[in-house]
């Protein structure tokens, strides 16, 4: 098993240096440079753009700016942003809790809403509420984000007034105001990227369900004179739930990513929003560590699948 | 003609036979209403009056919180390295120039005691020198007192190549020498009729030298107060995030009496300009909103039954077609529109000028801009004193089709338009933006209409506005007959505006593009009007060289302007915001204050 692991963390070394080269090579090639607003502000004579680029090493070979930022990134260096001249480490790590909290709080709410309602349409397939939670899912999963997160807005924030659509970090007040706030808040985003997850997520766990529940044990089980509850949880869930965590622990990095499109529509200060703000003004640094991050996260939690996977089903074995 | 009689006003202003509301009025009259009236008078040996304010409040703070939405947050809080407006607007938050521009173009005393002028011996008459004298007692947010000390080392930091500030501009060319601890002169090395550049408004600030001295040069990045501003502004700092949020709080120590009005002040970043503009204007959930460039019928769909409304305020920003005088479909020696080269269709006048007339401004401004554009026939619209009376445009399929006729242009079988075996088909670029995808097919219609194919094309801004050097699609390589989009003018004067295009600014491939004339116009009267006009005090006489710059510019479509733009912000219907079109929206935040 150890044995394992080391191999795999071993085989990820040349897979993440040669991710981090072809993201390194695509951002580089890629069209204009982060001082290019500059260019169209007649007070800024042209040689402060190229002394920038100069200042910053923009203008050497493309080569070795891969050693470079290599080489600093095995000390620990993330280097610094370009636009902001921040160090990278810091501006991610400002923006890591907001994500952490509300990319999680979605997760946690699809999982809640997947597993039981995935498991209770299964023990009775075909049934109204099948039937209904069916629909829903495929509503769900058709509907982007970004239409519901807007409808939301229109119908929370301007028709009704109930909840606040932008997002900010510092709220005023302690204790449970605070936290009210908070909830308040994160209401919407977190039910715009749960509900989404949450239906594709219920088709998931349902099939799962479907797949194991016919078959010969579970007949024996009920057999012996098994509750259905007890039947469905301990005997049914169990086996169902191996794909189901799989499928889980490869989606924990995209905690860590955040979510773009939502974050930009909540204006929620997250990874996701780092990352698109970042790639609009050409800030390599900053886009080359965050999916530098992300590819690592990726590959561990890859790993990490495959290692739960052997563990919850032991007629799998990892040499 | 004119210059007589507004050198006789000035007389009487001098005199105080005629006071100053009489004389900007009279200015108007003639067609000279200025934003730099002021400054005409200032040169003409009056005084340049001091902004009016329109502050109420009669006690500092008391206000609660002012929550600004900035749907492009500020990245970095160090004026001299804004990358763009977005960060000197948080800089000037907490950092203060000498003086802003109010909106009407005049100039607000900030830290500076008066105004210099010919009177108090602030000008030099030969405009080679100006003296700012500076506000007594007042304090950085640490207690330190603000001294002449602070604004020579604002110029040495900002002038040493090695910091890299995008302020070299403004700085490099002038000296500035400490007279006393609240006394400063500005030198130039010629006679400087705009001498209200270095430390006035929002990009040039005032950062503190016993903080930045460590950090002048190389190291100028290293300076933890890059990201921590301690300033003399009405707010303190409390905290910072780049692209999400700039936090204040009250200074109660401000120098100004009874300011700021607000308790605390946050400016939050991200998102995008429609729902900034719902946030302000529909649900209320902030203050106020900047450069919200919305539709027209969108805002006025957000204003109805909403809790704010759009405000705009009048700049000299010109939405402009621009020809290319040069082949962008030959090649010479590796490079396209070369100078070596004549623009095969455009070398005839007649086509330059029936494209004048297919441009059909008002529909644009009906259509698109709606109350954030005005129609011009000028190229240069502002400050008003530089306003051309001299031009009027018109749209005009059927004299612009005649035009062509008689030209010899006649449409061929394809109904396109030829001549000596070419054809009239034009390739017209632009950055991608709605409003401008939009105007292009207002103007690909009444092209075809009279018979001139245009072929549209539009490239991502973060490209059509850069100057790689590898990238055929930038605005100065300029590969297309047409090309539009505007220069924002940053500064209540023509002067770097207007001489970008003179022929030794050409744009080329031997000066890697970086030259200004994009247009590649070459025209020795233009060339030498400029160069008049910036040797000229006098500023009537200036004036009438800009004003004749900008005949010429439109005589000789050079430019075919399209819309003169307003800036449009979002503002709560109790928040009383001044915002001025020739200063950054937060440039006269100390004056803003709530309505009950």
């Amino acid at each position: 098993m150890s044995q394992y692991v080391l191999r795999r963390l071993l085989i990820a070394i040349p897979s993440l240096l040669g991710i981090s080269a072809v993201l390194f090579f695509v951002l580089a090639l890629a069209p204009g440079d982060p001082f290019s607003e500059l260019a169209t502000n007649p007070n800024v004579p042209p040689e402060v753009q190229a002394a920038l680029r100069a200042k910053f090493g923009l203008d050497d070979p493309i080569y070795l700016r891969y050693v470079h930022w290599l080489n600093a990134m095995l000390h620990g260096d993330w280097g610094f942003s370009f636009v902001s001249r921040m160090d990278v480490d810091k501006l991610i790590l400002q923006r890591l809790p907001t994500t952490l909290f509300v990319i999680g709080s979605a997760q946690i709410l699809a999982l809640l809403i997947a597993i039981p309602v995935g498991v209770y349409a299964a023990t009775k397939p075909y049934s109204l509420f099948d039937q209904i939670a069916n629909t829903l899912a495929f509503v769900g999963f058709s509907l982007p984000t970004f239409f519901t997160g807007i409808l939301f807005i229109l119908i929370f924030s301007v028709t009704l007034d109930w909840l606040p659509f932008v997002y900010t970090t510092d709220i005023k007040g302690t204790g449970i105001h605070w936290a009210l706030e908070m909830i308040r808040q994160a209401i919407m985003p977190v039910a715009v990227l749960g509900l989404f997850q949450a239906a594709s997520m219920t088709r998931f766990v349902r099939s799962a369900m479907l797949d194991v529940i016919r078959l010969d044990y579970v007949t024996t089980a009920r057999a012996k004179g098994l509750g259905q509850a007890k039947v469905i949880v301990k005997h049914v869930m169990r086996n169902a739930m191996i794909p189901v965590v799989t499928l889980i622990a490869l989606q924990i990095p995209a905690v860590f990513g955040g979510a773009i499109v939502t974050e930009q529509i909540f204006r929620i200060p997250g990874i996701g929003s780092l990352l698109i703000s970042s790639i609009l003004s050409n800030d390599t640094p900053v886009v080359m560590a965050v999916t530098f991050v992300f590819a690592c996260l990726v590959v561990l939690f890859n790993l990490i699948a495959d290692v739960l996977y052997g563990w919850l089903d032991p007629r799998i074995s990892l040499r | 003609m004119l210059d007589k009689e507004l050198r006789s006003m000035i007389g009487q202003v001098k005199d105080g036979r005629m006071d100053r509301r009489a004389f900007i009025t009279r200015m108007a009259a003639v067609g000279l209403t200025a934003p730099l009236a002021n400054q005409i008078l200032a040169l003409g040996g009056v005084a340049m009056a001091e902004g009016a304010s329109t502050y109420k409040p009669t006690k500092r703070g008391g206000g609660g919180a002012l929550k600004l939405l900035w749907w492009q947050g500020p990245t970095l809080l160090n004026p001299h390295f804004a990358t763009g407006t977005k960060d000197q607007d948080g800089s000037r938050l907490f950092y203060e120039p000498l003086a802003s521009w109010d909106p009407e173009g005049n100039m607000k005393l900030v830290l500076a005691a008066e105004i210099p002028s010919l009177q108090n011996g602030g000008l030099a008459a030969d405009g080679k020198s100006v003296t700012w004298k500076l506000k007594p007692g007042v304090k950085w947010h640490d207690g330190k007192p603000f001294s002449a000390d602070d604004v020579v080392f604002n110029w040495e930091y900002a002038s040493d190549p090695a910091t890299a500030a995008v302020t070299i501009g403004t700085y490099r060319d002038i000296k500035v020498e400490k007279i006393d601890d609240l006394t400063v002169r500005i030198v130039f090395n010629k006679p400087t009729p705009f001498w209200a550049d270095a430390f006035v408004g929002a990009p040039n600030t005032i950062i503190p030298k016993h903080l930045f001295a460590d950090y002048k040069g190389a190291k100028s990045r290293e300076a933890p107060n890059n990201l921590s501003p301690v300033g003399t502004g009405p707010y303190k700092f409390v905290e910072f995030k780049p692209g999400d949020l700039v936090r204040g709080v009250i200074n109660p120590d401000y120098h100004m009496p009874n300011r700021p009005y607000f308790d605390t002040l946050e400016m939050k970043g991200g998102g995008d300009a429609v729902s900034a503009a719902r946030a302000v204007i529909q649900t209320g959930e902030y203050d106020f909103g900047y450069n919200i460039q919305v539709e027209d019928d969108v805002l006025l769909r957000l204003e109805k039954g909403g809790k704010g409304k759009a405000v705009y305020a009048v700049g000299g920003d010109t939405e402009f077609i621009a020809l290319n005088f040069t082949d962008p479909n030959t090649e010479v020696d590796g490079e396209r529109s070369s100078m070596k080269t004549k623009h095969p269709l455009f070398s005839d006048p007649a086509v330059r000028k029936a494209l004048s007339m297919l441009v059909d401004r008002e529909s644009v401004k009906k259509a698109i801009y709606g109350r954030a554009g005005r129609t011009t026939a000028n190229f240069l619209n502002g400050p008003e004193k530089f306003v051309s009376k001299n031009n009027t445009w018109e749209f005009n399929v059927e004299k612009a089709a005649k035009l062509l006729d008689d030209a010899g242009w006649k449409p061929g079988a394809d109904g396109i338009r030829e001549k000596d075996g070419k054809k009239l088909k034009l390739l017209y670029q632009t950055s991608i933006n709605g409003p401008r995808q939009k105007t292009q097919a207002i103007v690909k219609q009444a092209c075809q209409k009279a018979g001139i194919d245009v072929e549209l094309k539009s490239v991502v801004a973060s490209v059509f506005f850069s100057s790689d050097v590898g990238n055929p699609d930038t605005y100065p390589k300029f590969y297309a007959d047409l090309e539009m989009f505007q220069i924002p003018m940053s500064q209540p004067d023509p002067s770097q505006h207007m001489r970008r295009y003179t022929s030794d600014r050409v744009a080329t491939k031997e000066n890697k593009w970086q030259g200004t004339n994009y247009p590649r116009w070459v025209n020795k009267d233009y060339d030498a009007i400029i160069a008049a006009a910036e040797g000229e005090m006098d500023p009537i006489k200036r004036a009438e060289f800009y004003i004749k710059a900008n005949d010429l510019l439109i005589k000789e479509v050079v430019f075919i302007p399209v819309q003169h733009r307003l800036k449009v912000e979002a503002a709560a219907n109790n928040l009383v915001c001044i915002v001025s079109g020739w200063a950054n929206e937060t440039d006269n935040l100390f004056d803003w204050y709530r309505e009950a």
